[in-house]
């Protein structure tokens, strides 16, 4: 084992913040996110969960504030500085994004192969067999039937859908991985089935993640560490265990009082 | 009060000089989509608006101008393209492939090899390779200028995994100079090795769509394929049944309805050219 101390992070934000005309965003969030590590990003709706999660994926501009990003060799570098050429290339590499609504994510047009393949191809791999034998591969990780492989996302599940997009994020093995509420709009067994394989996979992979989620469960059974946002602002934060046993703060204490007792 | 209503060639002296303009920035580019402003004809797009205003462009007192439509010189747009061209500029025009400076296409590159003094304008209807697969203009736009073409390969991955094969037959994606992805129009892909290292210019014009893109002479086009894939030309298994050519692009032609049916070259020119040199070698060998 590394020791944690003496790396440094691979993801910084400092004082971010994100005004969308008179309307807040979020304000003034900071945060460090080492290799392996999984943090939850928890809060009402509106509270700025996913503005964060697009200003650290470089999707929006923050009004102020900034993201760094340690590179595959070692540098950290700003990531409002790289041109759009390597911020694209670093989204498609060693980023994934985890869409809520698998539609987003998928190309529902072409197969479930292709959609795996993309990045692959977008990366310079020409060879059909190759591809095609990387694509089973990775639907059987996300336990999907390869038998499936020439089908369409349209004919897919819920449950599935949101798979296959685990599955073409993951292709390229990206270290870091932002999800937005990858369980929402499923039913609780296949959001069971689904939190088991991400917690397997980012177990195998040491992926880094931001999971941005109002389920208090998810982040419980994911995450390392836990922010907890309300009203564009981070609130509380901390060891995820300690922070949902020993809330301090009025608002996440009520949070984790509002789940039902099973 | 004899004089026309309109300049040579239809369009008016400034408006050629824009699409020149976008023209010769198409030349410098090659396989970029340069935006022109395209113009009404009096014509219906997807009659070929686009390759009539680069024509139009380009043509001159001098120019001997073809224009073929599926490779033949005589269905209904090449028959009135090119007399638009006789009446608007007092075009000189021909039929023959070798002799034509300025040639207008449709769907066809001709059989008989291009030459240097030679122009050859392709009307394009969708210019875009990418719109398929990403509708958003602003998006291809963006993927062309960082050559993210990744996206062009997943439609190639689509047909081999449907098809077991590459079953794009026409408007074949082509790599132009090692850089731009092209569509290089509704061409079958039996034409794409044509483009490659052509001595013609190749010009392209979609009206609708207002692009205008080009090839300039000798430049590398590559079709796009894949390793355990390659590219390979398509042909129907036969014969000419006119003039017997075994390696010209055939048309199937149904002759009744009791499924009768030949097959004869594409290119008309092509056709007739091969057909007068073998009937007129027995007058050279008699004495």
């Amino acid at each position: 084992m590394t020791d944690m101390d003496d790396e440094e992070p691979l993801l910084i934000a400092q004082g971010l913040t994100k005004w969308y005309g008179r309307q807040l965003g979020c304000r003034d969030v900071s945060l460090d996110l080492y290799e392996g590590e999984v943090m939850a990003v928890v809060g009402e709706s509106g509270s700025g969960k996913t503005t964060l999660l697009q200003l650290l994926s470089a999707q929006l501009e923050a009004t102020a504030g900034r993201v760094l990003y340690r590179m595959r060799d070692g540098v950290t570098r700003d990531l409002s500085i790289l041109g759009e050429a390597e911020r694209r290339f670093l989204a498609r590499t060693d980023w994934g994004y985890v869409h809520q609504e698998p539609t987003l994510g998928l190309r529902m047009m072409v197969s479930a192969g292709a959609n795996v393949g993309e990045r692959l191809m977008a990366v310079g791999w020409r060879h059909y067999g190759k591809i095609r034998g990387a694509a089973t591969n990775w639907l059987e990780r996300v336990e999907l039937d390869p038998a499936r492989i020439d089908d369409t996302p349209q004919t897919y599940s819920g449950g599935m859908r949101q798979r296959l997009q685990i599955a073409r994020n993951l292709v390229t093995h990206p270290r870091l991985v932002l999800m937005d509420e990858p369980t929402g709009g499923l039913d609780v067994s296949v959001q069971a089935r689904l939190l088991d394989l991400l917690r397997g996979l980012v177990a195998d992979l040491k992926l880094s993640a931001v999971i941005v989620t109002h389920d208090l469960a998810v982040a419980r059974l994911l995450s390392d560490r836990i922010m907890v946002m309300k009203g564009g602002e981070v609130i509380e934060t901390g060891l995820t265990d300690q922070v949902l046993d020993d809330p301090c703060k009025p608002y996440t204490q009520l949070l984790v009082a509002s789940i039902l007792p099973p | 009060m004899n004089t026309p209503a309109y300049n040579f060639a239809y369009l008016d002296e400034q408006t050629k000089r824009m699409i020149r303009r976008a023209i010769l920035k198409a030349v410098a580019i090659p396989g970029y989509q340069v935006p022109f402003a395209s113009r009404e004809m009096p014509m219906p797009y997807g009659w070929g608006t686009g390759g009539v205003q680069v024509t139009a462009a380009i043509l001159g007192p001098d120019d001997l101008l073809k224009v073929i439509d599926q490779g033949s010189d005589d269905t209904t747009n090449a028959v009135s393209i090119r007399k638009f061209f006789m009446k608007t500029a007092g075009a000189r025009t021909t039929t023959s492939t070798r002799k034509a400076t300025v040639i207008q296409t449709r769907h066809r590159i001709p059989e008989a090899p291009l030459g240097e003094h030679q122009i050859l304008v392709f009307q394009v209807p969708i210019p875009e390779p990418l719109r398929f697969l990403e509708p958003r203009e602003t998006e291809t736009r963006r993927m062309h200028a960082l050559a993210e073409y990744g996206l062009m390969h997943v439609k190639l991955y689509e047909d081999i995994a449907r098809h077991g094969h590459i079953a794009t037959t026409y408007a074949y994606p082509v790599k132009v100079d090692g850089r731009y992805v092209m569509d290089p129009s509704p061409t079958p892909k039996f034409d794409n090795p044509k483009m490659n290292d052509c001595a013609a210019l190749q010009l392209f014009g979609a009206g609708r769509e207002k692009r205008i893109y080009a090839i300039p002479p000798y430049t590398q086009v590559k079709s796009l394929d894949f390793d355990d894939h390659p590219f390979e030309r398509y042909r129907a298994d036969g014969t000419c049944a006119l003039c017997g050519a075994a390696d010209s692009f055939l048309d199937e032609v149904l002759t009744d309805d009791r499924g009768g049916r030949m097959f004869v070259c594409s290119d008309t020119d092509h056709c007739e050219t091969r057909r007068s040199r073998r009937s007129g070698e027995p007058q050279q060998v008699s004495p």
